[in-house]
């Protein structure tokens, strides 16, 4: 296996503060890659730093390229999509339009047609929301809209941020059989930050364990599940 | 009867270019969520480029859209050239620039063109249009027709295109849009650009009816201003039905309050103005914002 994503001395800052210290980490190709760790300890700046959406130093090679310096938008286009916090959605537009913006940069109809059933046969759901404005899905809509949407660009390389985040523990389960199906089936490749820490390894290969802004841990994912200090602070039992 | 449809039909026309620049300043405020008071003159100063077009022997539609393409153009440079460098100062600094700019087309159409009035031809026919017993002027007529074509035309661009879609996206929700691939920097410009249009095709159209000089447009773009401030200033279609209601609100309480008549005839706009930020400041169509702190 081969690292698609290889992460090393990263800091990241918003304005003068600094919010990662020489974070490292990998994603191999095909595989899942989790990032555990408390409330601010530089989780989701983790997910904003590979995207280009903070100001960065260290480096970040996607793909055997260097995409430090590059801008969102053509990190995007190497075939890094996003599912953000907060979902991201476009909530004043409709279910179709967003599925249409998560192919934005893509050229080829036919295969984005084909990528419109693929969704829509994941997520039934959308398809019979279509028309709907994204501001009147229920939480777990708009989360399954979030990753379809990303999975529109076709991407290499997904990053999820919380996607268990606010829902019913149905639908989470429903949101996490579709991420492992996606990962199996075709292969895309998925870095997953989680609050749900036994959720996420469950799912993952590989995991880290974040503390204010560096990794402290790191391990197969299956290895740092038994790690006692892990189980007692994170998993609670 | 007669006289009640004829003014109904002068405030129709009147409303259309309210309704265009309205439109502008709406577009302008999606993205930004601030008022281009600036917005006015670049119009102005595009109706003097189409003027000069003119008066050089050019054909009337070709000015006409030329001059739709040079203000594009130049509504995408002043995005990239002069509201891109304060786009992350303070609101007033941002404020500030807008007034600048004001001042500055201002200034520079007078300096150009002199502060002498001049007239601006229109390209419909002289004569009126008679419908049984009451006369339509055709520069009225035609001029509700060439805004209705462009608020169509701005319509379907913004519905039906990916570009479209996508600036509509870029206004909503930038990180997002950066996520998915889109330029929100370019998108912004062509905010500019597209405005700076459309605000181009109505100063066109008034100028044959109030002439053309450097300060034809301070009151249109009060009236404009409080269009779209009725339609509810997040609204487009607000915008547009915001701008026609305004333009025949002027006309009928002009010629038929006494006591307001052609003089008072702007503070209809300034009382409406506050009458909405008052009573409804989201206006008809508009949604309230709700900011989470």
């Amino acid at each position: 296996m081969t690292a698609l994503l290889k992460v090393s001395g990263l800091n990241a800052y918003y304005g003068r503060v600094q919010a990662l210290f020489g974070m490292a980490f990998e994603v191999q190709e095909g595989g899942i890659t989790t990032i555990l760790g408390a409330n601010g300890a530089g989780k989701t700046t983790t997910l904003r730093a590979v995207c280009g959406l903070t100001r960065t130093e260290g480096q970040i090679e996607f793909n055997g390229n260097a995409i430090g310096s590059k801008a969102t938008e053509d990190i995007v286009r190497m075939g890094i999509a996003q599912v953000p916090d907060g979902r991201g959605t476009f909530v004043n537009l409709t279910v179709e339009e967003n599925l249409r913006l998560g192919a934005y940069t893509r050229k080829n109809r036919s295969l984005v047609a084909q990528d419109f059933d693929r969704v829509y046969h994941l997520f039934p759901v959308l398809l019979e929301r279509r028309e709907q404005q994204a501001g009147t899905l229920s939480g777990g809509e708009q989360q399954m809209l979030a990753i379809a949407r990303a999975l529109m660009l076709r991407p290499k390389l997904l990053l999820l941020d919380e996607p268990s985040f606010g829902l019913a523990p149905l639908v989470v389960k429903e949101v996490f059989e579709v991420l492992r199906q996606v990962n199996k089936e075709e292969g895309v490749s998925m870095l997953l930050v989680e609050q749900n820490a036994s959720l996420a390894l469950r799912l993952a290969d590989d995991a880290y364990l974040m503390e204010t802004g560096q990794v402290v841990l790191s391990g197969p994912a299956q290895q740092i599940g038994e790690d006692e200090s892990v189980r007692r602070s994170y998993l609670g039992y | 009867m007669e006289i009640v449809i004829q003014q109904i039909a002068a405030g129709l026309a009147t409303g259309g270019i309210y309704a265009a620049v309205a439109l502008a300043l709406v577009m302008i405020y999606q993205a930004t969520e601030l008022v281009n008071f600036a917005q006015g003159e670049m119009a102005m100063f595009s109706t003097y480029i189409a003027w000069s077009m003119i008066n050089a022997g050019m054909p009337y539609w070709v000015a006409f859209f030329l001059t739709i393409v040079i203000s594009l153009i130049g509504g995408v440079l002043i995005e990239r050239f002069v509201i891109r460098p304060v786009e992350d100062a303070p609101i007033l600094s941002i404020v500030i620039v807008f007034i600048g700019l004001l001042v500055i087309f201002n200034s520079l159409a007078g300096w150009i063109f002199s502060y002498v009035i001049k007239e601006f031809p229109s390209p419909f026919p002289s004569h009126a249009i008679v419908i049984g017993h009451i006369q339509f002027g055709s520069h009225d007529i035609g001029s509700v027709i060439v805004t209705l074509v462009v608020l169509a035309l701005l319509y379907v661009f913004f519905r039906f295109t990916p570009l479209g879609l996508a600036m509509r996206a870029a206004a909503q929700n930038p990180v997002s849009s950066r996520l998915v691939g889109i330029r929100v920097g370019w998108m912004l410009a062509l905010g500019w650009g597209l405005a700076a249009a459309v605000g181009s095709v109505a100063g066109m159209m008034v100028a044959h009816k109030v002439f053309l000089d450097p300060n034809m447009m301070s009151g249109i773009l009060l009236y404009s201003f409080a269009a779209a401030l009725l339609g509810g200033i997040t609204s487009p279609g607000g915008a547009v039905f915001g701008g026609f209601t305004v333009g025949v609100l002027e006309n009928l309480v002009g010629s038929f309050v006494p006591f307001v008549g052609n003089e008072l005839k702007l503070t209809v706009a300034l009382v409406l103005i506050i009458g909405v930020l008052l009573v409804k400041p989201s206006g008809l169509f508009g949604r309230t914002v709700v900011t989470r702190v």
